[in-house]
């Protein structure tokens, strides 16, 4: 790969849950097409797959930005949904506040924010109820 | 284990036309609840599932998961075997349970997640 920095933006549109996950699938071929390693592909797809489905199921859907330099991939989920009450709950594996219908889905396990953590080598989590939700996760290269 | 060996096995149809008969597997998980199967972070090279939407298929996608198993004569629809074609996922569909699919690939030397072989 070059080493210009690579910067893609995405919408995740609202109540779309047949839609999520585009945004993730994009980048991992873009990833792969730009010859990143494949387990570095893997962490960052996993992690924007877990972090998208979070925005359509809780927050109104938001914006993405993907920021990939040949040192690390930088990801920007931001959404204006209801924001998180409890953080530390939240990043307990097993606690969700996803209704039935999303665990007829497949989701809402109560895995989403812990592999989000597990898969990056940072995330942060800034969250203010009623405002929004704005969470950064890295990924070295 | 070649993925022709499931199909057997499992009394299989393949949805996404032939089944490509070099395509070798050796790992597999069983679940409906996508989340789990995402928090495994060893490679899986077959998702058995009972669950039959597009979330499947884009959870296969992110792992590199090469083949989906719908258990319990579960059908996709048209848009889900071609979503799975688009991204290069092989789709089965047995009649089998969950339960009994996953044991019996496991008696025939499939593994899970958890053990290497």
């Amino acid at each position: 790969m070059t080493n210009d920095a690579l910067h893609l933006h995405y919408t995740v549109e609202r109540d779309n849950f047949t839609a999520a996950g585009e945004a993730s699938s994009n980048v991992k071929r873009i990833l792969k097409q730009i010859g990143m390693p494949p387990e570095v592909v893997r962490k960052v797809a996993i992690a924007m797959y877990e972090g998208e489905i979070n925005m359509v199921i809780h927050a109104n859907g938001g914006e993405i930005d993907v920021d990939v330099s040949p040192q690390e991939i930088r990801m920007v989920l931001r959404d204006v949904g209801p924001g998180i009450p409890d953080v530390n709950k939240a990043m307990q594996e097993g606690y969700s506040t996803a209704p039935d219908s999303i665990r007829s889905l497949g989701f809402g396990a109560g895995m989403g924010l812990p592999n989000m953590k597990k898969y990056t080598d940072t995330m942060e989590i800034e969250t203010t109820l009623g405002v929004g939700t704005t969470i950064t996760m890295t990924v070295r290269v | 284990m070649k993925l022709t060996q499931i199909a057997e096995i499992l009394h299989a149809q393949c949805l996404t036309g032939e089944i490509p008969s070099q395509v070798e597997v050796r790992t597999a998980c069983g679940s409906d609840m996508m989340s789990d199967v995402l928090a495994a972070t060893q490679q899986k090279d077959v998702l058995l599932t009972g669950l039959v939407n597009p979330q499947v298929v884009k959870t296969a996608d992110m792992l590199d998961v090469r083949c989906i198993v719908f258990v319990r004569n579960k059908r996709p629809d048209a848009d889900l075997i071609a979503l799975a074609q688009e991204r290069g996922v092989i789709v089965l569909c047995t009649s089998e349970k969950l339960f009994e699919a996953c044991g019996l690939l496991y008696a025939a030397g499939l593994r899970g997640t958890g053990a290497a072989i």
